[in-house]
């Protein structure tokens, strides 16, 4: 699979200009980030530019860094011993990696979802009120059910749920599971919502209610999603980052990416050759 | 003889051998409970947790004063056990890479194995020749000691069964280290940590050794921390090596509560599991 020869990167990935001319300001802004685990460098000199409202699909084969970078993105890969980051993350023109920077802080406004649902044994409500209670979101308790019923609507999920709120969230089937993820971390108004994979280990009909919500949550928020199938990306996002062997490859609108990439490795990728 | 054949047999034998060995593992088991039964159920009266100690001689009477010092004891111990040994299981399972937290295992581990009886010798050392005095307190702090490496070993291997994902959930959702620790990761390991203290309840209560030169006994009935106090455990070895039939009937009674208590604590155990997985689905 592998076998490919490693061809000459680009340093700057193609067509920035289009894209900033459809979209306006970034959102995030990475500059030359490098990322280690150890002496591994995983990461190597990533810069692009994700935008407010739209989706950002992140591609690749396995190994090949995406993972990794979403989760610089709210420095989620702090909690792993022996990593380091080298360059910049900046959210609305402030570095992430800057000292003092309050990392809590950071995660309430950049949500997360994982590639493996990961519900608390807890109930459903108990589930979305989490990040409410311990952010002190909601003042009253009202508030915090009428908070807890937008957030699970949002998911596309109040009408499978609303007779059994009460009820442990690890009885729920795994798609209703990762849309109750996707509630929790929406219920805090994250600015930012990165998914890891959201829908690989669902089954087509769950992946397809993922889609849709990915689809609409760009409405209010800027998603960042990282997704080993390229249809999925094709069909959800506005941008597509190409990702091999830890580098960016090619960064562009997502019809251009998947119609006419400039790479010769990218186009390899999509149809198929090797990944 | 066909190779099929032979590996029948074979299989057959170490089958065989298995059972047998199941067999005797139980033996000493099912032969306690016999002999606990048979003794004690004759024994076994209203009389025995609402009456006195009768004077020497004399028939009747029973052990109040011993199972109330039983319960004292083991509420003490408990409360100084539960909460010091789950505060270390947490270090031990959040610190887990750190030196420090490798010898507190280790520590943990050699406490656990060292004699009840030199527990006691212990206790006696630091909580009865300072104030000259055996006391409930002190055998308190002897059955604390033996319980802490129990909760504390049984909170860690529970915390580190629970997936790093959930985790990973909390800290997503703003939470700090501290918080994912007790709001999500303690809650989802807590009907875990509750089976491991009523296991631990049990051994303990049942522990004499630690209690010979802290609580003592006591033959009057006392609620008193500071005064000797009795025992159902210490209260059996003295009627048990004593040269009355009647104490000997009344110490076979005493043994079947114990079992009995223990018994309990187990089902009570499996039953905090079982609703739990039941719930998890």
């Amino acid at each position: 699979m592998m076998a490919v020869v490693k061809p000459p990167m680009p340093t700057v990935h193609a067509d920035q200009r289009s894209v900033e001319a459809a979209t306006g300001t970034p959102k995030i802004d990475v500059q030359s980030l490098n990322f280690y685990y150890g002496a591994k460098r995983a990461l190597e000199d990533i810069s692009l530019h994700i935008y407010p409202n739209v989706v950002t699909a992140f591609i690749g084969p396995s190994g090949c860094g995406k993972s990794t970078f979403i989760r610089t993105l709210n420095r989620m890969n702090d909690v792993i011993p022996g990593t380091r980051v080298d360059g910049k993350v900046l959210i609305e023109a402030r570095d992430i990696y800057a000292p003092g920077v309050d990392v809590v802080q950071l995660r309430r406004r950049v949500g997360m979802v994982f590639q493996k649902s990961n519900p608390f044994p807890k109930s459903i409500f108990e589930n979305v009120a989490y990040g409410l209670r311990i952010n002190r979101m909601a003042r009253s308790r009202s508030e915090l059910s009428g908070r807890v019923e937008e957030s699970l609507k949002q998911a596309a999920l109040w009408g499978e749920v609303k007779e059994r709120l009460h009820e442990s969230a690890l009885a729920l089937s795994g798609g209703q599971q990762q849309r109750l993820c996707i509630a929790r971390a929406l219920a805090i108004e994250p600015d930012i919502l990165l998914m890891d994979e959201p829908a690989s280990a669902l089954d087509p009909i769950a992946t397809q209610r993922i889609e849709e919500l990915v689809y609409n949550l760009k409405r209010h928020y800027t998603v960042v999603i990282v997704t080993h199938n390229m249809q999925q990306a094709a069909r959800v996002s506005d941008f597509t980052a190409f990702f091999w062997l830890g580098r960016l490859v090619e960064y562009d609108r997502t019809d251009k990416i998947f119609t006419a990439p400039t790479e010769k490795l990218t186009e390899d990728y999509i149809t198929g050759r090797f990944g | 003889m066909t190779y099929g054949m032979r590996r029948r047999i074979v299989s057959a034998m170490f089958v065989g051998a298995c059972a047998l060995s199941v067999l005797i593992a139980l033996v000493p088991l099912a032969m306690i409970l016999f002999f606990v039964v048979r003794e004690g159920i004759q024994s076994l009266n209203v009389a025995l947790f609402t009456q006195m100690p009768r004077p020497v001689g004399e028939t009747g009477g029973g052990m109040l004063n011993a199972f109330v010092g039983t319960l004292i004891l083991t509420a003490l111990g408990a409360s100084a056990a539960v909460p010091i040994g789950i505060v270390s299981g947490i270090f031990m399972s959040e610190y887990k890479g750190s030196r420090f937290a490798v010898a507190v295992r280790f520590a943990a581990d050699t406490l656990n194995g060292v004699p009840s009886i030199v527990v006691g010798i212990f206790a006696y050392g630091i909580a009865v020749l300072p104030f000259r005095q055996f006391s409930a307190l002190a055998g308190g702090v002897a059955l604390g000691i033996m319980m802490i490496p129990i909760v504390a070993r049984t909170t860690e291997e529970l915390l580190l069964l629970v997936p790093g994902a959930l985790r990973e959930g909390a800290l997503a959702l703003g939470a700090t280290r501290a918080r994912a620790v007790f709001t999500v990761i303690v809650p989802a390991a807590l009907p875990g940590i509750v089976t491991g203290i009523l296991l631990a309840l049990a051994r303990i209560a049942g522990e004499t050794a630690p209690l010979l030169f802290t609580s003592f006994n006591n033959q009057f009935f006392s609620t008193n921390l500071r005064q000797p106090i009795s025992s159902a455990t210490v209260q059996i070895y003295t009627y048990a090596t004593s040269p009355y039939v009647d104490q000997h009937r009344q110490a076979w009674a005493a043994a079947l509560v114990l079992v009995a208590f223990v018994f309990v604590c187990s089902l009570a155990a499996r039953f905090v599991t079982a609703r739990v997985q039941r719930l998890r689905g």
